[in-house]
């Protein structure tokens, strides 16, 4: 049995999606935050391969495939964004505002509680682009003297958190507009955040897509100049 | 045969990201790359919408799934993160939530300023 599925190719896409079916049918019984369907598909599968002691390389031989697929889904965030270039340009500014006060408070925020904690710098340096897409995120870590894996894991679990806690920090904060909810989720946990922004609506999708790549460029020049203040 | 050529200018302009990703070197990933050259094909007619649309929205329905094999890998690099486990939450929640309400509420006040504005 184990065998079987170590060798499939298929396994890795097969248990992911059922995880992830999982997580809508439990996000439509139980009704609670907890239940994101993301991050029950995640938890369920770390399970799974744990219970069946299946070896990441194994799942991900098949899970691969959904990888693989990240990047021509990231072009196609240009779809929704399109459609919404007159609301972008109407609100340029308000939009500019929020992304550059995002990337600030990020770099901000993060020194802060490096130098609270007496990180050294190469822990500081590994959590600076912690906000932003894993590509761009990971680049700038090693450019800086981070350890890239920990600056991955830091990245998807601040998008997996963005996307359980998005909702709930916007209802806090009574941040409203749909515009100012796309900025906010993408801004704060890149595409992650932005797979959120897109099933709240058309406007938050397109705005949270906006601000993955503005907020990921703006940090590639704001995280070298914040790596000389630790 | 509608979708084979969808997916080929999705998948063809992912490439090109890919290409120019090679060409310069700047820590931008092919993908950034990709959705900008999108953009620009959009906005300036040369690419119409129609044309990427039904696969472009299935793509983008289904983004969630794709993020399932990276996070499951992060059980790869838990004896790196052990160690510095308590600080590396206290940081990323406090600073994710910080991020989303600055950048929110400052685009929201943006917004509601020049609304206000408008209706002088």
């Amino acid at each position: 049995m184990r065998d079987i599925l170590c060798d499939s190719v298929f396994f890795g896409v097969v248990v992911s999606l059922l995880a992830y079916e999982f997580g809508l049918f439990l996000k439509r019984r139980l009704k609670l935050a907890i239940c994101n369907p993301l991050l029950v598909s995640i938890v369920a599968v770390i399970l799974i391969l744990a219970v069946f002691r299946i070896d990441y390389e194994s799942y991900e031989e098949g899970a691969k495939l959904l990888s693989y697929l990240l990047t021509p889904a990231t072009v196609c965030l240009a779809i929704p964004l399109y459609e919404q270039i007159a609301l972008l340009k109407k609100n340029s500014k308000a939009i500019m505002a929020g992304i550059l006060s995002g990337v600030a408070s990020s770099l901000l925020s993060i020194l802060a509680m490096a130098a609270l904690f007496r990180l050294s710098h190469e822990e500081y340096v590994t959590l600076l682009p912690k906000s932003i897409t894993t590509a761009i995120g990971m680049g700038i870590s090693q450019e800086l003297g981070g350890i890239v894996t920990i600056t991955v894991a830091v990245i998807i679990v601040t998008g997996i958190l963005g996307n359980v806690i998005g909702e709930h920090i916007c209802r806090l904060f009574h941040i409203e507009e749909p515009i100012a909810k796309g900025i906010a989720l993408g801004t704060a946990a890149h595409a992650i955040g932005t797979a959120k922004a897109m099933e709240l609506g058309e406007i938050e999708g397109a705005m949270s897509s906006l601000s993955i790549a503005v907020s990921g460029l703006l940090t590639v020049v704001g995280a070298s100049v914040f790596a000389q203040f630790l | 045969m509608k979708y084979v050529r969808q997916f080929l200018i999705i998948i063809g302009i992912s490439f090109l990201g890919e290409g120019l990703k090679a060409l310069l070197p700047l820590p931008i990933p092919a993908s950034i790359y990709g959705l900008v050259l999108m953009l620009a094909a959009l906005c300036l007619h040369i690419i119409p919408l129609e044309a990427v649309k039904d696969a472009g929205k299935f793509l983008v329905e289904i983004m969630p799934l794709m993020f399932i094999p990276a996070a499951v890998g992060l059980i790869e690099s838990w004896e790196r993160i052990r160690p510095i486990l308590g600080q590396l939450i206290v940081v990323t929640v406090v600073s994710t939530v910080v991020v989303m309400a600055i950048s929110g509420q400052a685009t929201q006040a943006v917004i509601r300023r020049s609304k206000k504005g408008a209706e002088k």
